[in-house]
């Protein structure tokens, strides 16, 4: 058994001609924290939204927990395990933190259809565990997602991850948005998940973050991926050579 | 503004954002439009509102005025139900009207008696095999009557994506024309026995108020409930967790349909004749109830109680301007305002409480 959980090879994309993504060669093994940087453009996104089941790949596979898997949909990506915090929060504003955790997961007490009686009870103490293990402290659970800030809405989109049993956990640019203490809290909680051995994907604009929370680098450009750097072996000097062009990918032979 | 500190790094919470649930708005306001009445009465016309007054009765209540405020309501009550779910999750029901009119006409040919006063019935639509059927036939022909046509609103919303408002408005107006077309405009009139009994009496009121505490469960305690507010909350958020939204939007717009066809069975059998104009304007009171009972128009705010609420609220005003022996046209232009002040003070209530 290999501690590899997720392999790309040779992912690639092309929206009508445009080589989005091209012969993407990826590995990210178990309890492993990637960041992924890359100017605007350069194919982060696209590679994740394959990896998501946002979009399907033109070609190449996607092999996550030892199986080959072809995601139709982000609901099919998160059934095999791969947890994405979206850049847009899909949070429903008028629902409470549990209903929010649970939205189209629900937990029933008697099943029928689509009246199936909910298990609010058993939600409510998932969502505890779950916050838990996050590292989030959320004043009222019952109070609606609408009458929180960033940072707490954000830390809820991220619990939501731990919620499940999931095996990886992606995060879009999940600071973009966020002031500085808020910045600092969701920070908080990557590292919790580090310890707690959770593989995670991380697409950051941010150096001083991405050094601080990742064990590797790697750099997009032009829909290639051109560097994949230990972050003992490396500084922000060079990954921002890589991300400009103004260093090429020499060193990436073997590294993984 | 007033804010503690929480959690790691200290994120900002304000607890007066922790608002009382808006349903205690509306009984406020029930109870404060009902204690005008009374005291306008003390006033100005020597009698109470709300408290017997006649000495040859003991009670302390009015309890004749009581009834008809909830009696008033509850067939319009029932549509309530349905648009209060269809609202919730961020849609709009125009047509309940027009499907109660078509309803009431189709399920009423089914329930005629073939004898009246030893003559044959004068209205009689079909031939003897449609006379003096059971109970049950009418019934399920006309809930039927209502499953159809919120189904294909439903279907409509959710397949072809044109806006809610649209669709139903097409199906307010196509309904309306088959209920004038059913019996070229004429009145269907005399039912069985058994059909008469369904809108006798308080039996309206029983009905509504069991659907209503029906419906407060589903809302609240199922999956069906919960995904109404997700969907009308954020319907991008529902799909992308897994909710199936367009199954979901033909469930509600069907459900609806049903209430308006079980509210066209009701008040046809109450009125114990069926006309093509029945219904008209009910689609509104409907909403106004909803509205008034603090149902968002945004979507994915609002409960049955509040529903409840609207409607008492309604159906108050009706009595109390009676009571006051004011013309009719007065309410209507009163419920106008009522209806734009509710809309006014959802919106304000909306931008009040932005995003921290």
């Amino acid at each position: 058994m290999s501690n590899v959980i997720l392999e790309t090879r040779g992912l690639t994309k092309h929206y009508s001609g445009v080589h989005a993504l091209s012969d993407a060669n990826f590995i990210l093994h178990k309890g492993e924290h990637v960041a992924i940087m890359g100017d605007n453009g350069a194919g982060k996104s696209t590679f994740v939204r394959q990896l998501t089941g946002v979009e399907q790949p033109t070609r190449g596979q996607i092999v996550f927990d030892g199986i080959e898997h072809t995601f139709a949909s982000p609901i099919e990506a998160r059934e095999a395990g791969i947890e994405t915090v979206f850049q847009n929060l899909a949070l429903a504003d008028d629902l409470d933190v549990p209903s929010n955790l649970f939205l189209g997961r629900e937990k029933f007490r008697i099943r029928l259809g689509p009246f199936s009686i909910l298990d609010k009870k058993a939600m409510r103490e998932a969502t505890t565990q779950a916050l838990i293990k996050t590292g989030v402290k959320i004043p009222n659970l019952m109070n609606t997602i609408r009458n929180m800030s960033g940072g707490q809405r954000q830390c809820v989109a991220i619990a939501r991850t731990a919620a499940f049993k999931s095996k990886l956990v992606i995060m879009d640019e999940p600071t973009a948005a966020l002031g500085v203490q808020e910045t600092a809290q969701v920070e908080n909680i990557i590292r919790t998940l580090k310890e707690a051995g959770e593989p995670l994907i991380l697409i950051s604009h941010n150096m001083r973050q991405v050094f601080d929370l990742a064990d590797r680098i790697v750099v997009f450009r032009r829909g290639r991926i051109v560097a994949n750097l230990r972050k003992e072996e490396t500084d922000g000097q060079d990954v921002v050579s890589y991300i400009t062009g103004a260093k090429t990918g020499a060193e990436f032979e073997g590294a993984t | 503004m007033a804010q503690t500190s929480h959690g790691i790094g200290g994120l900002s919470y304000d607890p007066a954002k922790n608002s009382r649930p808006p349903e205690l708005n509306v009984l406020l306001a029930l109870v404060l439009i009902t204690t005008a009445f009374e005291l306008i009465g003390r006033l100005f016309m020597g009698d109470s509102f709300l408290f017997n007054t006649r000495e040859n009765v003991d009670a302390l209540f009015n309890w004749q005025r009581l009834n008809i405020i909830i009696l008033q309501v509850s067939i319009v009550g029932i549509i309530a139900l349905g648009v209060t779910q269809v609202i919730i999750s961020g849609g709009i029901d125009l047509s309940s009207g027009s499907i109660v009119g078509a309803t009431a006409m189709i399920t009423m040919s089914f329930a005629q008696t073939a004898i009246v006063n030893g003559n044959p019935n004068p209205k009689a639509i079909f031939g003897d095999w449609a006379m003096d059927l059971p109970v049950l036939v009418p019934v399920a022909v006309g809930l039927c009557c209502g499953l159809i046509a919120g189904l294909v609103n439903g279907a409509l919303i959710a397949y072809t994506r044109i806006p809610p408002f649209i669709a139903t408005l097409g199906m307010m107006v196509f309904a309306r024309g088959l209920s004038r077309w059913w019996s070229n405009g004429n009145p269907v009139s005399f039912p069985t026995e058994g059909y008469a009994v369904i809108g006798q009496g308080m039996m309206p009121v029983v009905i509504f108020v069991s659907l209503a505490v029906l419906f407060h469960l589903v809302l609240n305690h199922t999956k069906y409930g919960k995904h109404c507010y997700a969907i009308g909350s954020n319907e991008q958020a529902s799909r992308m967790s897994g909710i199936k939204v367009n199954n979901h939007k033909v469930l509600v717009y069907t459900i609806a349909g049903i209430l308006a066809a079980l509210a066209a069975v009701v008040v046809s059998s109450k009125n114990l004749t069926a006309q093509s104009g029945m219904g008209m304007m009910y689609e509104l009171d409907a909403i106004a109830m909803a509205v008034i009972g603090g149902v968002s128009l945004q979507g994915g705010r609002g409960s049955i109680l509040g529903t409840v609420l609207g409607a008492l609220i309604f159906g108050v005003i009706i009595s109390g301007f009676t009571f006051l022996k004011l013309d009719a046209y007065y309410q209507e232009m009163v419920k106008g305002v009522i209806i734009v002040g509710a809309v006014v003070l959802d919106q304000w209530r909306q931008k009040n409480r932005g995003r921290g």
